[in-house]
């Protein structure tokens, strides 16, 4: 469905540098009972965010009031495993808009593309950075432009272009999905299905 | 003329469009279903006032969250319930064909999928499932989509994807005896990392592939997934089709020997070029096991956790956190420790050889006393086969419960949790943290090491106990 139009985002940043941070992390799959996309930030990164008794555990970042905001700076290998696209509504629904990380697995960036969660892929170098003066100043804003196609941070000014194809650039600039294109193709679905049969 | 790769041929043959500088409109021949990724597409199909484009190209079964036990009650758990539910009453809606709970073709998708003949070579497959993969070994395209793209099949019967770089992995020679394909994939994931095919279309290739049974070469493409691919196949051979003849949905007749000749013209061209390519001798290939969170944190069994030498930073870190929800050390041999439970089943080692290959070396043992084994079939066609051959009597002899089909403590959605700080010796998929359950400390390892294992109550190599 229509998602949020993402234009510029200036945000404080949430840091997360585990590695391989897999979708069952993200929303373990016994939170994924539910028949409507409703509340699923709740449950984001569950197992890490509260103990069994549903006690917030004092250690992880979420449980920070240091930190918050709509850009979620990532470990390595972000998003890996089963293809549940709960674990980006769980994102979205708690409040990110942006996930930033020097590597992203394939079905989760696509997913994020598909509901308006900006995936932006930075160098590892860059990614250094950013945890360093997040951690050094959790007040530190980063500003992601998408039409630009630029990350910066604003402390220093320090900025990484990103790639995002433009089709998907614009979908995201205008809060549209794919649904909408696909639907608009109709006809030339149909004539391709006549030239396969 | 130009050569092509397997993966080319069938993708280039499903491109409706190219968007300029965007993904291709790809068009999906076979799409299957389940409970729990499938409510919100319908949901958003009928915000938006849409229907289901073509109902017989989608194939539903509910399984991810089924009980394992009393499928003919009521399910107790209510959410689980309501999927389910849900799923029923949006096929019944759409005329989207179900294997129920308690239909003679019931199971996990990936299994029923091939057992019914539903799968075939050439064809494109998708499923709100990352372990699509599976359908691969068909000489197939198949993998893993989002409820988003769900939604987007059932309305157009096409999504948009981009074409995914090509790796081929070529494993070559003779495996050794107490080897399996189980192996093979998890062998490969170590060597080439849980992120190390993440952007590829993997072909495996090679006379130690060709030389597997379909069911072995599904429980390769089904891991692909787990080295970050976006699928894996295999090109379709005699082995492909004696599977495929007189399954209910292959073509019969003219209908086959039309099918079969369309099906040989699907392999990579000589000199066809690949964006990286892998080669293994499977004669290096050993049981292996996971020692850690993620499917490549594989060891030989009978080898050592890596040390930390060499690591460093975040790295490092990661690493020590998932050694440390393991409970182990760097360093130290995996043989000898204790396990709690070893589970048989699942998409990637629940079919009805696998369960041959657990009930053959168990054949008048007695599981230890420090074991809970379960072994849960992936389809009722397999539990069907189980009790026929003899070799549900065995296992129950053997000390093993045996399950209703379903993914079950794959990823223990339903009541099949290993319990918390427990550890389980798994032929499932995935070992990430709480997948089996909160706090369950999951070991992935073939049939036959999880066997051996259940004998002898600890983590042992399958080729010295007898």
């Amino acid at each position: 469905m229509a998602y949020d139009k993402f234009n510029v985002l200036t945000s404080t940043v949430v840091p997360l540098p585990t590695e391989n941070v897999d979708t069952d992390q993200i929303i373990p799959a016994r939170f994924l009972k539910a028949t409507e996309r409703e509340g699923f930030g709740d449950n984001l990164f569950r197992d890490w965010r509260y103990d069994v008794e549903g006690n917030p555990k004092k250690d992880f970042v979420l449980n920070d009031s240091t930190y918050t905001g709509k850009i979620l700076l990532a470990g390595r290998n972000f998003g890996s495993g089963s293809s549940r696209e709960h674990a980006v509504w769980a994102l979205y629904d708690y409040g990110f808009r942006c996930v930033v990380s020097s590597f992203f697995a394939d079905i989760f960036k696509n997913n994020c593309l598909n509901i308006g969660v900006l995936p932006v892929t930075i160098s590892p170098e860059f990614a250094d950075v950013l945890f360093a003066a997040v951690e050094a100043d959790p007040s530190t804003e980063v500003e992601v432009d998408i039409d630009t196609q630029k990350i910066t941070l604003l402390s220093t000014g320090q900025s990484e272009s990103f790639d995002i194809n433009a089709y998907k650039k614009e979908n995201m600039k205008n809060g549209f999905d794919d649904i909408d294109y696909l639907l608009n193709l109709k006809g030339e679905i149909e004539e391709f299905e006549k030239g396969r049969a | 003329m130009e050569k092509k790769t397997l993966f080319d041929k069938i993708w280039d043959a499903h491109v409706v469009k190219s968007v300029p500088s965007g993904p291709d409109v790809f068009f999906i021949d076979k799409h299957f279903i389940h409970e729990v990724t499938s409510p919100v597409a319908f949901l958003n199909l009928e915000k938006r006032g849409v229907g289901v484009l073509h109902p017989q190209r989608t194939v539903g079964t509910p399984d991810h969250n089924v009980p394992t036990v009393d499928q003919d009650k009521t399910i107790k758990d209510k959410l689980s319930r309501m999927q389910v539910e849900k799923l029923r009453e949006n096929c019944k809606k759409h005329g989207i064909e179900l294997h129920d709970l308690g239909s003679a073709h019931h199971g996990i998708v990936h299994v029923i999928g091939p057992e019914l003949g539903i799968t075939q070579p050439g064809m494109t497959i998708v499923c709100g499932d990352s372990h699509t993969s599976t359908h691969g070994a068909f000489g197939a395209i198949a993998f893993g989509i989002g409820t988003s793209e769900v939604e987007m099949v059932l309305a157009t019967q096409c999504i948009m994807q981009s074409k995914a770089k090509k790796m081929r992995i070529t494993v070559d020679g003779e495996l050794s005896a107490g080897v399996t394909s189980k192996d093979i994939i998890l062998y490969i994931i170590a060597k080439i990392s849980a992120a190390g095919a993440t952007g590829y279309f993997v072909e495996y290739a090679g006379s130690a592939i060709e030389s597997l049974s379909m069911e072995a070469r599904m429980t390769i493409c089904n891991m692909s997934i787990e080295m970050g691919a976006r699928g894996g196949l295999i090109a379709p051979d005699e082995t492909t089709f004696d599977y495929l003849k007189g399954k209910q949905y292959s073509p019969k007749g003219e209908e086959w020997d039309k099918a079969v000749s369309y099906w040989k013209s699907l392999k990579t061209d000589d000199g066809a070029v690949f964006d990286k390519e892998y080669h293994f001798d499977a004669a290096d290939i050993e049981p292996m096991i996971t020692y850690g969170t993620n499917p490549g944190m594989g060891i030989k069994v009978k080898g050592n956790i890596p040390s930390t030498e060499g690591m460093e930073g975040s790295n490092k870190t990661s690493y020590l956190k998932s050694l440390d929800y393991m409970g182990f050390a760097p360093g130290e041999a995996i043989q000898g420790k204790k396990v709690d439970f070893v589970f048989v089943g699942s998409c990637t080692n629940g079919r009805i050889e696998d369960i041959r290959s657990v009930a053959n070396y168990v054949k008048g043992k007695k599981k230890a006393d420090n074991i809970t084994a379960w072994i849960v079939p992936g389809s009722r066609e397999v539990e069907k086969m189980a009790h026929e051959e003899g070799l549900v009597k065995i296992l129950e002899e053997a000390g093993f419960e045996l399950r209703q089909p379903g993914c079950s403590a794959c990823l223990a959605m339903n009541d099949d949790k290993i319990p918390s700080g427990k550890y389980a010796v798994s032929t499932s998929n995935r070992n990430f943290e709480g997948r089996q359950g909160p706090g369950a400390r999951t070991m992935l390892a073939s049939p036959l090491t999880v066997a051996a294992v259940a004998v002898k109550g600890e983590i042992c190599d399958p080729r010295e106990i007898f």
